[in-house]
């Protein structure tokens, strides 16, 4: 066994009996294997194709440690400023149930935290908890470790007006916590789930977070992840969807922070008439990475799926992504667009866009495009010539390749906070305040 | 206010202007007409500083200034407009802010104090409503989602803020419909005074009943081949450019008119 492992074990060893469901006969054993699969696979290597990218060695060679707990009060009170929603606040992975709001929910809606819903709800979470071969062995750490998440469910035909809001702080610098969030929504339930990333300034923690959803038929669920952590952070999530018939699911990735991050993100169509639309938006600055796997699995005919993923990679950031649109056997009608386009505003930035399309059905419309390529020189003529600065020209349609990502968030208090978001950290974003 | 003499530039390494010259007055309205290709849109890059193009030969004098040593923004700041054919869309940016960072860029060059968001707003309004475009467009992205006579509005609108020394207009009339052009005339006739210029670039005589010119200049194969009155329009709108070819091997005939280069 790698010495790189042991303390995981260790800390499996000291946390697992009081980690909350462990009571659970069934929860226990499957922690336990999760553990075993992560102690003889390890972390993924580049050996690994869906990792040839990104690279966790200088991850796997941290030590992660418990304490030196700052207050995060006063940050989550922050970003909770004139928003709505149902707020669930984890911090360090653990439930504050002083810091969360949930407020007053509509009829058949369920949000609370995992760790206190094991009682009443243990069978349903049981169906969607996860198995352990699924993913890497990252994802079986998160298995082995997670106590604690958000825990949503919507009954057939509930619908959740306000958004519900996840928001995960680290406060501990350098300590490793795991989540698991799950989303259950029965048929014709519509909600919109945000789980937003923070942590203290400088933490250099290590968070893993997994997120659920199982759509039934004629659900609406749309999610947001907004990764806003330190920039020293490790970030690793897993988004995984299961669609029933005629469900729409929307996945909107905004990764902003961490010094790495990656995030896998995953839909099914297990019934025929689902609809998807995949967003994605990631800054790298500095010697941050980001990277992106999305899969939209139509397994079954006359789905449709539209994906759309833009890069912004300043200095010597590293932006990856990878879209694969996988198409069985039998999914007629399947109809598939996906588009990544990558803006590289210095020399030494790098970005891999693969776009990978595997079909084998007949009757199928799929279509995929990538770009690569600094800002468009037609757009800064443009600007320049209405008697703009060139930097300030540059820093405008910056902000503008991010924004129409962003215009495709459809609550509308959701995308004025990433909007907020993206101009408090893209370069010269701030002027862009009056600009809104 | 604006001297050419004997223009050269090319475009990756094709030489497209090729020794034009061109003087404008003080309130002149010139019109450039010539065939596909001929250099129309060339001049108007060149003008404006677009670096695709490099100007291999002559001068360019813009109110006594060396125009061709300022980059872009420092000639829009003393008082150069294009109004683009085909003007960019900027997703995310409102059209408030953009006309307010423009105009307060170059008022700040005028030496004029900067328009704070509610006076800025206050003029747009005044202006949008001369050019017949709703308030929300000032609240909307730059461009984004216009038709094309809304772009071109835009443009106008722009242009009536910005107060330009010299405008010029490139193949404004491209894509509208009558009633479009006339509300784009109009606002360009608006804005005739005797201290501004203007050089509409069009490719039909047809803008130019809305916008009389005092002179017409053919451009052919990079230079000034023909200048007149406004009369030349309606000469060329009859006798289409093929004359152009005929005329190839003769020596080009001597540029007339007040405003073409003695």
């Amino acid at each position: 066994m790698s010495t790189e492992l042991q303390p995981w074990a260790d800390a499996f060893g000291q946390r697992s009996g009081g980690l909350p469901g462990a009571r659970l006969p069934w929860l226990a054993a499957l922690r336990r294997q999760a553990l075993d699969r992560f102690m003889t696979e390890g972390w993924p290597t580049p050996r690994i194709e869906a990792w040839r990218h990104t690279s966790l060695s200088p991850l796997a060679a941290q030590g992660f440690e418990d304490g030196g707990r700052q207050s995060v009060a006063e940050q989550v009170t922050e970003l909770k400023a004139g928003e709505t929603g149902h707020w669930l606040v984890f911090v360090d992975g653990a439930y504050d149930a002083e810091l969360s709001d949930v407020g007053s929910l509509p009829a058949g809606v369920t949000v609370a935290a995992l760790s206190a819903s094991w009682t009443q709800d243990a069978e349903a979470i049981e169906a969607v908890y996860g198995r352990v071969e699924q993913g890497y062995g990252t994802s079986a750490l998160n298995l082995a470790l997670a106590g604690d998440g958000a825990w949503i469910r919507l009954d057939r035909a509930a619908v959740a007006e306000q958004p519900i809001r996840i928001v995960c702080v680290a406060a501990s610098p350098k300590a490793a916590h795991f989540l698991r969030h799950l989303i259950v929504a029965e048929a014709g339930a519509q909600a919109t789930v945000v789980e937003h990333y923070i942590g203290v300034p400088g933490a250099a923690n290590f968070c893993h977070a997994t997120t659920r959803v199982q759509l039934g038929r004629d659900a609406r669920v749309t999610h947001l992840k907004l990764q806003q952590e330190s920039e020293q952070a490790w970030h690793l999530g897993e988004i995984e969807a299961t669609q029933g018939h005629g469900s729409y699911f929307g996945s909107h990735s905004m990764s902003l922070g961490a010094r790495l991050a990656r995030n896998d993100i995953i839909t099914h169509f297990a019934d025929e008439r689902c609809e998807t639309m995949f967003n994605g938006l990631y800054y790298v600055n500095q010697r941050r990475h980001v990277d992106h796997h999305t899969l939209i699995a139509h397994e079954k005919p006359n789905c449709v799926s539209h994906e759309n993923y833009r890069g912004i990679m300043a200095d010597t950031g590293h932006g990856v992504f990878c879209g694969k649109i996988l198409v069985a056997e039998g999914a007629d009608g399947t109809d598939a667009i996906q588009r990544t386009d990558s803006l590289l505003l210095s020399r030494l930035a790098k970005s891999d866009a693969r776009p990978e399309l595997e079909i084998y059905a007949e009757d199928v419309k799929c279509a995929h495009g990538a770009t690569v390529g600094q800002i468009d020189a037609d757009s800064l003529f443009y600007l320049r010539a209405r008697g703009l600065d060139e930097a300030h020209a540059r820093d405008i349609l910056t902000y503008a390749f991010a924004a129409s990502s962003v215009a495709r968030i459809e609550l509308p208090e959701v995308r004025h906070h990433v909007e907020r978001a993206l101009r408090g950290l893209l370069p010269g974003g701030s002027f862009m305040e009056e600009a809104a | 206010m604006l001297k050419i003499r004997n223009l050269h530039a090319t475009v990756e390494g094709k030489e497209i202007l090729r020794g034009l010259d061109l003087d404008i007055n003080p309130g002149e309205i010139h019109a450039i007409m010539g065939p596909n290709g001929a250099g129309k849109s060339t001049l108007s890059q060149v003008l404006t500083g677009r670096s695709d193009y490099t100007v291999t030969a002559g001068t360019v004098e813009f109110d006594g200034q060396d125009l061709l040593a300022l980059p872009v923004e420092e000639r829009a700041r003393a008082g150069i407009f294009l109004a683009f054919q085909y003007p960019i869309e900027v997703p995310g940016v409102s059209n408030a802010y953009f006309m307010r960072a423009s105009l307060n860029a170059i008022r700040r060059k005028r030496g004029e104090p900067v328009l704070d968001a509610m006076d800025f707003v206050k003029l747009a309004k005044e202006e949008m409503k001369r050019v017949g475009m709703k308030d929300e467009f000032l609240y909307r992205s730059v461009n984004e989602g216009f038709s094309g006579g809304e772009k071109k509005r835009n443009e106008v609108l722009q242009m009536s803020l910005l107060q330009p020394r010299l405008a010029i207009l490139d193949e404004t009339d491209s894509g509208l419909d009558i009633d479009a052009m006339k509300v784009v005339a109009d606002g360009v006739n608006r804005l005739r005074s005797p201290d501004r210029s203007m050089i509409v670039i069009t490719h039909y005589q047809r803008l130019l009943e809305y916008i009389v010119p005092d002179f017409v200049h053919v451009l052919a194969r990079g230079k000034i081949v023909r200048s007149g009155g406004k009369e030349l329009a309606l000469e060329l709108e009859a006798k289409g450019y093929g004359w152009l070819d005929e005329a190839k091997t003769a020596a080009p005939r001597r540029a007339m008119g007040r405003g073409a280069a003695a």
